[in-house]
């Protein structure tokens, strides 16, 4: 049986409680504890009435305002449902518990948030850049991202 | 006493028959990669132990200029992610700016969308399918592949000039109306073609050299398939019946009447190499079928009646999905009221499905890596953005 966010957020605040932060109404999106990622991805993937199998999609998000955020979109192949977890973290100690175990999709997309937007992943196996060379400074998707002068000791506007 | 000297040197000898590990490069530069890919293997003698991806020698950063770009200046980005699927990448942009504007589309821009989108999703298979032939070394079927492509582009060009990157669909509608003769083309088209997939497949699909080198190689089970959100051909090759046109449907495809091709191990295991192959050449006939089903509603009416004067979305988010012919084509914009998107965060098939190589390809030779690489059908253009 398909359920909605609202009816989703409700029971996993039964069973979570203050780990699941607060329901945004407009964009239906939950937003939980980055240090309860994990705990809260293995009930809604397991669990018989949500069966979040799929991890659509997870992007790493600079609100602009001091704060960095990942975005989970999940989806249900069993009772084609979809739901949207939000987390929130400091600029200065963007530490988020990693999903990667939960979904092995998460591994890549982890990475790439990582090396984008600076999202550090707690326990990932292997966070590595993925699509900026490994010697970059920077995360290029951060809005007060400055474009370096020089890359090993290339003028980079050439 | 001389047994066991025998024993000892025997296991001595065996021990120093134990060869190293050896770590192999394979690309950036190589013809199986289908662009600037480079994978890192780890061997022991032919075997593949490991395989390690390394991405990124095409990054152009699509997210960050769309950031500075206003919402239709990022249509022409969206056609270079996948730029043998041009036509799908802007239908599903168009369609997420378009939940977060609210608009409703006139029926004609629908129906040409879809058309479109099918024709894209013809010529980006058959794409596939005939470098999968040269990948596995069958040179001829690349030939008949593009010389069917090539009426697609032709219909394309005729229609908006350009045969690879269109810039066709947009906001609220297209960038103009489909030429006169469309219709008839298209319809010409879909009869031609159709007893040309038969002739494809008699020439690759169920060839014994090809069945030999693709079938039980590089087998995917469903639920690993699951677990790495795998979409598209390489998601129903493991015999999941998920298409998002059926399951999740967007524009006007739940009008229309078509089957979800899977996998079923015809010849070799579910979710092995061949079963991929397959479901790419029976998509085909189906998009021939809905292309069909379109053209005999389609409607007239003004393409350019919904496009807005000046698109500025209200504060918000959306995460709007299509299928593109390599699986789940995501985009999640945020709007924060401005003529500029946010952020833009596209969800590339490729991307995800790439990423399941190493657990697919442990134990092969190295041979059928190349088998297994073809069968993703990768584009790097939209791994690495």
């Amino acid at each position: 049986m398909a359920l909605n966010p609202k009816e989703i957020y409700d029971q996993l605040q039964a069973h979570f409680g203050e780990a699941i932060l607060t329901f945004e109404e407009d964009a239906q999106v939950i937003v939980i504890d980055p240090t309860k990622t994990k705990e809260i991805g293995l009930v809604l993937r397991d669990t018989g009435q949500f069966k979040f199998d799929f991890l659509m999609c997870l992007s790493g998000v600079d609100y602009a305002d001091g704060n960095l955020g990942v975005v989970y979109h999940l989806y249900s192949m069993m009772h084609n449902h979809k739901v949207t977890l939000k987390v929130k973290v400091p600029k200065d100690n963007p530490k988020v518990q990693t999903v990667e175990k939960v979904w092995r999709t998460a591994d890549w997309h982890e990475r790439e948030a990582y090396d984008l937007i600076g999202v550090v992943f707690e326990g990932h196996r292997d966070l590595r850049r993925i699509l900026c060379p490994y010697d970059w400074e920077g995360h290029p998707l951060q809005k007060d991202y400055k474009q370096p002068e020089f890359y090993q000791g290339i003028k980079v506007p050439y | 006493m001389i047994e066991v000297i025998e024993q000892v040197e025997r296991e001595h000898q065996s021990k120093m028959l134990h060869t190293e590990e050896m770590v192999l490069n394979m690309g950036p530069q190589h013809p199986s990669t289908h662009g600037v890919l480079r994978l890192e293997l780890v061997m022991d003698g032919e075997i593949v132990v490991k395989v390690i991806p390394h991405i990124g020698y095409l990054h152009r950063c699509f997210e960050k200029h769309a950031e500075a770009m206003t919402y239709p200046q990022v249509i022409p980005y969206a056609d270079r992610m996948d730029y043998l699927a041009a036509m799908n990448n802007d239908h599903g942009y168009a369609i997420a700016v378009e939940k977060l504007l609210k608009i409703e589309l006139p029926e004609r821009v629908e129906y040409i969308r879809v058309i479109m989108a099918e024709l894209q999703r013809i010529a980006s298979h058959l794409v596939a399918i005939g470098t999968y032939g040269l990948d596995i070394g069958a040179f001829t079927p690349f030939l008949y592949c593009f010389r069917d492509r090539e009426e697609i582009l032709s219909i394309f060009e005729k229609t908006c000039g350009a045969r690879l990157l269109y810039n066709y669909i947009w906001i609220g509608g297209l960038s103009h109306d489909v030429h006169p003769d469309f219709e008839k083309e298209v319809a010409a088209f879909v009869k031609i073609f159709r007893p040309n997939i038969k002739e494809l497949n008699d020439l690759l699909t169920y060839n014994k050299i090809f069945v030999e080198r693709t079938a039980r190689i590089g087998v995917l089970p469903a639920d690993v398939a699951i677990s790495y959100a795998c979409s598209g051909p390489m998601l129903r090759g493991s015999g999941v019946k998920f298409d998002i046109r059926k399951n999740d449907p967007y524009s006007i495809y739940d009008r229309f009447d078509f089957e979800i091709p899977i996998g079923m191990g015809e010849v070799g295991t579910v979710g092995d190499c061949w079963d991929r192959h397959i479901v790419r050449c029976r998509e085909m006939e189906q998009s021939c079928n809905i292309i069909e089903q379109a053209l005999e509603k389609f409607p007239t009416g003004d393409v350019a009646a919904a496009i807005p004067k000046r698109i500025r979305p209200p504060k918000g988010e959306v995460y709007a999905r299509v299928e593109n012919p390599r699986g789940e084509l995501g985009y999640y914009i945020i709007s924060n009221g401005t003529g500029n998107p946010f952020r833009v965060k596209a969800r590339a098939p490729c991307f995800v499905n790439l990423s399941v190589i190493n657990d697919i390809s442990q134990g092969h030779m190295i041979a059928d890596l190349v088998a297994i690489l073809g069968s993703i059908d990768i584009v790097l253009g939209e791994i690495d953005r």
